[in-house]
């Protein structure tokens, strides 16, 4: 090594050199692979709601693509009025997009924002799954944030709009061994039956520390607190009067027609 | 440079048995302790390792005459951060399940300390072919002992390896017990401890004065 490596000079233009070129290899990376990294999570997405609904088992390989297009229906709903909007497209609708614009979305105060996502989009999207012709199961979009992350996942709920058919949580950056066990099969498994709306139809769900004995509490995970009330929180907002409870209400009276 | 093949082969040899940085020198734990459940996610992983260590240390030693060494270990993390950064992305892009499963840990690998003990020991002081060789072969020593364990795991904590059934279990028909903790990162600890035990049984020098 020379002397002069140590000058002020040379150390401050090494330092700029090396960020230059490491930030250009990272960003060039980040934007060529990126069409890739949207497939993969596009599909994981449609994955996830076969897996929430019981379609496919969680490490089932299948054409989740083909699958998705002939089983599952998707409905874009009016979160003020519960009413389908008839005018915008499933296919082209990004929930997650529509959250994040002032334009389409509303911001929530304190109060009203339990499962703590700062804006809510004006329209969410539902994936109805048909049997026979008759509704037999309802795929809600949730999410929240836990401990360090916000939970994105889908729950499945029965026809009668109030039993669990499944849940699964797609993406997460909670605690692996901890916060992480979110998607445990066997932790998952405790959902199934379960009813997250009382008999008046309101979000009644409750992750309990010990012994879940009521058909609408489940064993929070042990050593993730705050992971488990955000669980909890974002259940319940997302059923709810200020999300999907209007919809929900007018799908039970026979409003949507199915 | 002079390029001697007999010094290439140990360069790439010993760390898998005689010096593994594992289990000699015990770095690296904590990621051994949490993808070697099951063998296809420790492949994925020593994978990764082993081209961030290799890559890193030829890049340093291509620069190592001009690295000030009052920023020489920012110089290093910042090489090895980008490498190990354009790894995640790739693994995100090619391997979507599996680097979702490793989550954090592909990251963690900026902070593995065999990437950067590597780095400051040996890419500083050799030449650049010898420094990829050293790092492929600390990579390789990694990638030994990350797959055995998750060898031991998988086959007696599932029942399976590479995620295809060798012993049917009980749960699915079969007439195999799976054992629980083998399925849990605390398992690797007793593993890891029995390997280094049957290492340095074999190879008496490694063991450490009293």
């Amino acid at each position: 090594m020379s002397a002069n490596n140590d000058s002020f000079g040379k150390t401050i233009f090494v330092a700029v050199a090396l960020c230059l070129v490491c930030s250009l290899v990272v960003s060039g990376a980040a934007v060529i692979l990126k069409e890739d990294q949207q497939a993969n999570k596009a599909a994981d997405v449609q994955r996830s709601i076969l897996i929430a609904a019981g379609v496919v088992g969680a490490d089932e390989q299948a054409d989740f693509g083909k699958l998705f297009q002939e089983k599952v229906e998707a409905q874009v709903v009016d979160f003020e009025t519960g009413d389908i909007a008839k005018d915008i497209a499933p296919a082209s609708f990004d929930q997650r997009q529509a959250s994040k614009k002032p334009e389409t979305s509303i911001k929530l105060s304190k109060g009203e924002d339990p499962a703590s996502i700062k804006r809510r989009s004006n329209y969410g999207k539902v994936y109805l799954l048909k049997e026979n012709g008759k509704l037999s199961k309802i795929v809600i979009p949730v999410h929240g944030y836990g401990l360090f992350s916000t939970l994105y996942g889908f729950i499945a709920l029965e026809a009668d709009t109030r039993t669990v058919a499944g849940i699964r949580f797609y993406e997460h950056g909670e605690t692996p061994g901890l916060g992480a066990e979110i998607t445990n099969p066997q932790w998952i498994s405790k959902w199934d039956g379960k009813e997250v709306l009382n008999q008046n139809y309101k979000p009644s769900l409750k992750l309990v520390k010990n012994g879940a004995d009521q058909t609408n509490e489940i064993d929070a995970l042990s050593g993730a607190t705050y992971t488990s009330n955000g669980v909890e929180n974002l259940v319940n907002y997302w059923l709810g009067d200020k999300a999907f409870g209007p919809y929900l209400a007018k799908l039970r009276g026979g409003k949507h027609g199915v | 440079m002079a390029f001697d093949k007999a010094e290439a082969k140990s360069v790439i040899t010993t760390p898998i048995f005689d010096n593994n940085p594992i289990a000699l020198q015990v770095l690296g734990i904590c990621s051994a302790l949490a993808v070697t459940g099951k063998m296809d996610k420790a492949f994925v992983m020593s994978l990764a390792l082993t081209t961030v260590c290799a890559m890193s240390n030829l890049l340093i030693s291509l620069i190592r005459n001009h690295i000030p060494s009052s920023i020489r270990i920012i110089v290093q993390m910042t090489i090895i951060a980008s490498l190990v950064i354009v790894v995640d992305q790739v693994l995100k892009a090619y391997a979507y399940e599996i680097a979702k499963e490793l989550s954090v840990f592909v990251g963690l690998i900026i902070t593995n300390c065999i990437v950067m003990g590597r780095a400051e020991a040996y890419a500083m002081k050799n030449g650049p072919g010898m420094s990829f060789l050293d790092g492929l072969g600390n990579g390789l020593g990694y990638s030994a002992l990350l797959m055995s364990v998750a060898f031991i795991r998988e086959l007696f904590g599932s029942g399976s390896l590479f995620g295809y059934t060798i012993l049917e279990p009980l749960k699915d028909g079969g007439w195999y017990q799976t054992n629980g903790l083998l399925v849990l990162p605390p398992s690797a600890f007793f593993i890891i401890g029995l390997l280094i035990w049957a290492l340095r049984a074999w190879k008496k020098d490694q063991v450490e004065a009293a």
